[in-house]
């Protein structure tokens, strides 16, 4: 099992308010959900982890073991997958599979073996004849998917997924929930969204000021919707 | 492609209206191989013969030469009428054998193509990335355009004008720089470390060396035919 420890973060953007504030936090054995308002660094903090961003103190810790030099952020970054918020920045190729297989390339592997692999992953989320699609020509539903894939295909251990479910349709966030539910992946997941977060999660952070609040039970529906289509009307779990 | 452009070449430099003939024929041939819808080739044709229609009102008016007819007080030349129509067949001859050579390839295929012919990395991946990033580019122009039409802006001569121009292209500018590093970081997290590796890079075919060598026999024939027929005095 991996797990990841961020050991007493401190970070403010070059003069912008200091964000975090001797922050611990550990990843590796529960799926999370981690809410919060605009700007208080949800994104921010998977930056941290995924050593894009640096802190001005604290450190990461991967197996227990600080995370210093080049050779070990390749080695987080092989073992945590990082959903991005918007999914063209993630799909930079030009078709799904020469996408999919690009990960596995630079891990070493060669043609047939990244290919296999990709397919592989496709088939799983059940985009089996996507590969010769142009990246660009998909829907937005699509695209998170195939973004999803281009992740899961490098077999990670642990999940970064931030606000996977924005401007999905419902059938799609449907899907996403099942695909999530199937993986059996230690997980964080930033959503603002609650319903989404009760069905893949078991356990919530709210960061604010700085600071996780965890709370290990959400009010499911405590947040007002709108029940647009009254004819299907869904079960609100008693 | 590179067939297409030995071809383009030798048709631009034909003199005789014997030899852009059988290009036009040999363009013509292309595009029946492959199977273009042909209201597609016919609008793109049609634009490309409003710019020759131009030469066609200038040209016999132009050059001078020996009268064909006059009207009135303008004299059309028989040069310039044997001018235009030779740009008339060339360029078209040209069109006809690109839209079937390379308009009709994904540009994704181009890239890769590319790749098969050692052309370096870089420069494919530069024109792959262009690609595939110019609609979210222009996406990301329009929107923030369409935001400052719809609070009211109106084009003008005006500095306010050049000012709000200035800004949406200032904004985009620094939009585009913002993806490029949230892409770059999307690289580095999926183990980028600046090669990039081609997957089963597309072997050219003995299809692809027959198509490339027919076209390029074409292209000999005709620069062949324009050597005769000048050396015959045309």
């Amino acid at each position: 099992m991996t797990t990841i420890f961020l050991d007493d973060i401190s970070f403010r953007h070059p003069g912008g308010v200091r964000l975090f504030h001797h922050l611990d936090l550990t990843i590796g054995s529960e799926r999370v959900g981690l809410i919060g308002a605009n700007g208080t660094g949800k994104t921010t903090l998977f930056h941290i982890i995924m050593g894009l961003l640096k802190p001005e103190s604290g450190q990461v810790l991967l197996d227990g073991r600080g995370v210093v030099d080049a050779k070990a952020w390749q080695q987080l970054r092989r073992q945590v997958g990082f959903l991005f918020q918007d999914a063209d920045d993630q799909l930079f190729s030009p078709t799904v599979l020469e996408d999919v297989a690009f990960g596995p390339l630079n891990m070493g592997d060669d043609g047939p073996a990244a290919r296999a692999k990709a397919m592989a992953t496709l088939d799983g989320l059940g985009l089996a004849d996507f590969e010769n699609r142009i990246t660009h020509q998909l829907s937005g539903g699509e695209k998170k998917l195939v973004a999803l894939a281009t992740i899961l295909v490098m077999a990670p251990d642990i999940l970064l997924l931030d606000e996977p479910t924005n401007n999905l349709d419902p059938a799609t966030r449907e899907r996403l929930v099942s695909i999530l539910n199937d993986l059996n992946l230690p997980m964080v997941i930033i959503s603002h969204d609650l319903d989404f977060l009760a069905k893949t999660t078991e356990v919530i952070y709210s960061l604010e000021h700085g600071h996780l609040h965890r709370s290990d039970s959400i009010h499911l529906h405590s947040h007002p919707h709108a029940h647009v289509y009254g004819d299907h009307p869904h079960d609100h779990g008693g | 492609m590179i067939s297409a452009f030995f071809f383009s070449v030798v048709v631009a430099l034909c003199h005789t209206l014997v030899a852009p003939l059988l290009a036009l024929t040999v363009g013509g041939v292309l595009l029946l191989v492959a199977h273009l819808p042909a209201r597609e080739v016919a609008r793109r044709l049609l634009v490309v013969n409003l710019f020759t229609l131009v030469f066609w009102l200038t040209l016999p008016l132009t050059v001078p030469g020996e009268a064909l007819m006059e009207l009135g007080p303008l004299v059309i030349t028989k040069p310039g009428v044997a001018l235009a129509a030779l740009i008339t067949l060339k360029t078209n001859a040209i069109v006809l054998a690109f839209i079937a050579l390379v308009a009709t390839s994904r540009l994704a295929d181009i890239g890769h193509g590319l790749a098969a012919l050692k052309v370096p990395s870089r420069f494919c991946m530069l024109l792959l990335f262009t690609y595939r990033y110019i609609f979210v580019l222009q996406l990301e122009y329009q929107r923030l355009r369409r935001a400052a039409l719809l609070r009211g802006f109106r084009p003008a001569t005006t500095i306010h004008t050049y000012r709000t121009y200035g800004n949406l292209l200032g904004m985009t500018l620094v939009k585009s720089w913002q993806r490029g590093v949230r892409i770059q970081q999307a690289m580095v997290l999926r183990g980028f470390q600046g090669r990039f590796y081609v997957l089963e890079g597309r072997r050219l075919a003995a299809s692809d060396w027959i198509l490339s060598a027919l076209v390029l026999f074409a292209a000999a024939a005709v620069a062949l035919m324009e050597l005769m027929g000048s050396s015959g005095g045309g």
